[in-house]
């Protein structure tokens, strides 16, 4: 199956470099308390990462800006979920 | 910038682009913020335009709107693994003009609405995001953005910020959504040749279908797939509620790679260049779900406010006509001198409630409890009309009445009888 990282390639990006707008709010809650890391399932462009010790990454590089990842966090609250800067982040050429 | 307007629209996608131009059109200052590039470039639909909303607002909107192809057919598909049961909808009276309905690419669709926005006399400034609301105790006087000094402040503000709405979550005014109410949907864009896209789906220049499907394609969560024919594009996409997709553990990628494999889909889209993928939460909480819509200096439109009919697959329309009757209600207000008040605006609700919008979303208010709570309608039904088309069309020697007596078991065995009036019951009452 094709990978969602060769999907994201045809899209376009105006990355904020150093400055994610969404940010895991305590990476220990993800790791050790959320049983579930349903983000790491749901997000359609897979900026979620479950690692080998349990712990969630998170990369905003690719992000669709859906708002799936806050949504479903319900027990935990963990997901600081801003918008990017204006301009930045992707820039849907069809959309 | 630190100034005053009589109307602040925060968003130029269908809901906030009919606010600011309706409002501007009436000689209102209208100060229009857009976090994207340019207009539309942060905004996802399937997308059909439905002429009706537009036209109300610009009449003339055919002239130089970009629109793909006019819809003459609609498909409705029932999908097995691999095979599907569907009904179609073809006609001459939707291949008259004016048409009824086209199917658009927002991106292009948004920047043309916004330049007929700023023809009227609105301000809109891109690349600019709102990042929190003005308060003078519990009524809205501007908004914040990430600019510097970038305060602005005006007598009502409209805010059109989409199914997100961030502003109004921060502000207090609602509750986060519910993974119930919002479907997230994956969409792809695929290029073709018009040719090729005509000979495929029987049609001529400028002509189109829209395929609505449901069944398996959803893997057993409640939520519906789609295929539109734009003129050198087709878009193919699937939505699924987001309290499904996190039960189930589907990742959504691989839901539309899977949609793309069906039998009945891949021969539509073979040799298409994929050239976007994208990804959206569409409101489908319905009627009950539909938050506090105005207050003291405020309005909601659009996404924002829940505005999605979700069993008829209409948005834009609902986006676009409440956008306008937030306008009307202030264009309304001033000419009699009242100022926006949560009692005063209390005549958008009233508006809405008069329109075709509040209408039938109460009508279908308890469609997406049945659904949520009858994963059948997606499961097993889908299976069980598949399996009877095909007991009763297979030429195989045996006789029709002992084949209409398996397609009848088949349904009893996996529904029972009470099992099935109730379904039946059930669906009634959500349509009713």
């Amino acid at each position: 199956m094709i990978k969602v990282e060769e999907k994201l390639f045809q899209n376009r990006y105006k990355v904020d470099t150093g400055r994610p707008h969404i940010q895991i709010l305590d990476p220990d809650v993800c790791q050790i308390k959320c049983e579930t890391k349903a983000c790491t399932v749901c997000c359609p462009a897979s900026c979620y990462t479950k690692e080998g010790d349990g712990q969630v990454t998170l990369i905003t590089d690719g992000c669709l800006e859906c708002g799936t990842c806050r949504v479903i966090c319900t027990e935990h609250r963990n997901v600081s979920w801003e918008y990017p800067r204006g301009g930045y982040g992707i820039l849907f050429k069809f959309g | 910038m630190s100034e005053q307007f009589d109307v602040l629209v925060i968003g130029a996608g269908p809901s906030g682009n009919a606010a600011a131009y309706t409002a501007a059109k009436a000689g209102l200052s209208v100060l229009q913020i857009e976090r994207g590039e340019s207009p539309g470039s942060k905004n996802v639909q399937g997308a059909i335009l439905y002429s009706d909303a537009l036209e109300k607002i610009i009449p003339d909107f055919r002239d130089d709107a970009p629109l793909e192809r006019h819809l003459i057919e609609q498909r409705m598909w029932m999908l097995n693994d691999d095979s599907y049961v569907g009904s179609t909808y073809r006609s001459q009276a939707f291949n008259s003009p004016p048409y009824n309905r086209y199917t658009i690419i927002r991106a292009q669709f948004d920047k043309w609405f916004s330049k007929k926005v700023q023809d009227a006399g609105a301000l809109t400034i891109c690349e600019t995001t709102v990042t929190g609301l003005h308060m003078d105790g519990n009524r809205v006087v501007g908004v914040k953005t990430d600019r510097a000094g970038g305060s602005v402040y005006a007598d009502v503000v409209i805010l059109a910020d989409g199914v997100n709405s961030l502003l109004a979550k921060k502000a207090g005014f609602h509750p986060e959504l519910e993974p119930r109410d919002v479907a997230l949907a994956v969409k792809e864009i695929h290029f073709l040749p018009d040719t090729t896209i005509e000979s495929r789906f029987n049609v001529g220049p400028d002509e189109g279908v829209a395929i609505e499907m449901a069944g398996t394609i959803t893997q057993g969560m409640v939520g519906t797939g789609f295929l539109y024919t734009n003129a050198e594009s087709l878009t193919l996409g699937v939505g699924c509620l987001l309290s499904d997709l996190r039960a189930q553990r589907v990742t959504p990628h691989a839901l539309i790679e899977q949609m793309k494999a069906h039998p009945a889909i891949r021969p539509l889209i073979e040799g298409g260049e994929m050239k976007e993928y994208s990804a959206h939460l569409i409101p489908e909480g319905g009627y009950n779900a539909i938050p506090t819509i105005y207050g003291d200096g405020w309005m909601m439109v659009g996404d924002a406010g829940m505005f999605v009919n979700s069993v008829h697959r209409e948005g834009s329309n609902l986006a676009m006509t409440t956008g306008r009757l937030a306008a009307e209600t202030v264009i309304e207000l001033r000419s009699e001198g009242k100022v926006c008040t949560a009692a005063n605006l209390a005549r958008y609700r009233t508006k809405l409630d008069d329109s075709f919008v509040m209408k039938d979303l109460k009508k279908y208010r308890d469609m997406p409890g049945v659904l949520e709570n009858n994963h059948q309608f997606f499961t097993q039904y889908p299976a069980l009309i598949n399996r009877a088309a095909h007991t009763m069309l297979l030429v195989d020697g045996a006789d029709k009445k002992s084949k209409e007596r398996e397609v009848r078991k088949s349904f009893i065995r996996k529904r029972s009888r009470f099992g099935l009036l109730g379904d039946a019951y059930k669906l009634w009452r959500a349509f009713e």
